[in-house]
């Protein structure tokens, strides 16, 4: 499967950088899923989960407020506030 | 010349000077490993942020286009923000964002401009809330860098930009270059700077897609990046100053030593001389019999 490349930072840190199979995340207007070669989009967030799948499983973050940038280097979320939920 | 009692009373003071100082060294090393990591954590964010912009940029234009972005069309009105540490012994770190600050603002005053200025920092404040009186216009502790204080600055900021009182924005703190160097560092937040060359995204033939639109992704935007641009300024305020402090402390406690050192080579001197002039007395009270 193909992987795309996602990255999650809030202003304090970056929380996660790295290739994964699937992101879903809230948008503004409606949740989505980005796959690898996704067109090009930009969206800002509402409060909600981030789930990254990876190929050995699942991590998941609380995101609140920011943004998401979908280009074909891949997605980046700039979150205002984000925690990994363990 | 002083005497022994004076001499010892005068080492004893220096010496505790010095352990003082030794401590505030160590305790600013510390700190410093602190601040530098989430300086550098911040990092990305602000980067990412910029890159964004600069790409929403290239695509928004004319009337259209925010205030935050491309201005008010007038340059008259500079609000200069002045960010320093709250504390002092931390050698030339405060007063060089101060002096390179004043610069800007003396050239502003004899351009016509009319320009105000907020200061973050007791120190800012201390040195400019008299020199400019009326222009000073507000300030706000720098206490403990974060999220909160950045917005707290740029709500202050928001405020003026909002009510029309200013058209341009310019921020002054110290860039920490390295532990050795901090350099004093002008960075524009209003109109925001879009970094010049910055490298489009090579989108393979498909086009972006907004949600909502771009407008109201920059609306958002914008006044976020201030925040992102004033915390990045505190967080490298903050490892600056703990830099200077630290090397500020290393010279008082080396000097310090330098000192016990002169101190008691003349104390040793002092003493000598009282034992000599002791036996000279001695002896020629005894050839005296």
């Amino acid at each position: 499967m193909e992987k795309l490349h996602f990255s999650l930072v809030s202003p304090e840190r970056e929380l996660f950088s790295g290739e994964v199979d699937q992101v879903d995340a809230p948008g503004s207007e409606g949740d989505f899923g980005v796959l690898a070669g996704h067109a090009p989009f930009m969206t800002t967030l509402k409060e909600g989960r981030v789930h990254v799948h990876l190929a050995d499983g699942m991590r998941v973050f609380d995101v609140q407020g920011g943004f998401a940038d979908v280009t074909p280097n891949g997605l980046t979320i700039l979150a205002e506030h984000a925690v990994e939920i363990v | 010349m002083a005497s022994l009692k004076d001499l010892r009373n005068r080492i004893a003071s220096v010496t505790a000077t010095q352990k003082i100082t030794k401590a505030m060294q160590m305790v600013a090393a510390a700190k410093l490993r602190r601040a530098r990591e989430s300086a550098e954590n911040a990092r990305p964010y602000a980067a990412r942020m910029a890159a964004v912009i600069a790409n929403l940029a290239a695509g928004v234009s004319g009337d259209g286009a925010p205030k935050l972005l491309t201005g008010t069309g007038a340059q008259t009105k500079e609000l200069v923000v002045v960010a320093t540490a709250d504390r002092g012994l931390s050698g030339g770190f405060n007063s060089s964002i101060i002096r390179a600050a004043r610069e800007h603002v003396a050239a502003a005053v004899a351009d016509g401009k009319q320009v105000s200025v907020l200061t973050v920092g007791r120190k800012a404040r201390d040195q400019l809330r008299r020199l400019y009186g009326d222009r000073f216009v507000g300030s706000i502790e720098a206490g403990i860098p974060g999220l909160g204080k950045a917005q707290e600055v740029a709500d202050a900021i928001m405020a003026r930009f909002d009510a029309g009182d200013v058209d341009v924005v310019t921020l002054y703190f110290n860039r920490f270059a390295s532990v050795v160097s901090q350099v004093p560092t002008m960075r524009q937040l209003i109109p925001a700077q879009v970094a010049g060359a910055a490298p489009t995204i090579d989108l393979k033939g498909s086009s972006y897609e907004y949600e909502p639109d771009e407008a109201g992704i920059l609306a958002t935007l914008l006044p976020r990046n201030i925040t992102t641009q004033i915390l990045s300024a505190l967080l490298e305020n903050q490892a600056g100053f703990f830099a200077a402090q630290m090397a500020a402390m290393d010279n008082a406690t080396r000097n310090a030593g330098e000192m016990i050192a002169a101190l008691t080579l003349i104390k040793n001197r002092t003493r000598q001389a009282q034992i000599t002039k002791e036996l000279n007395e001695i002896i020629s009270g005894a050839e005296a019999l």
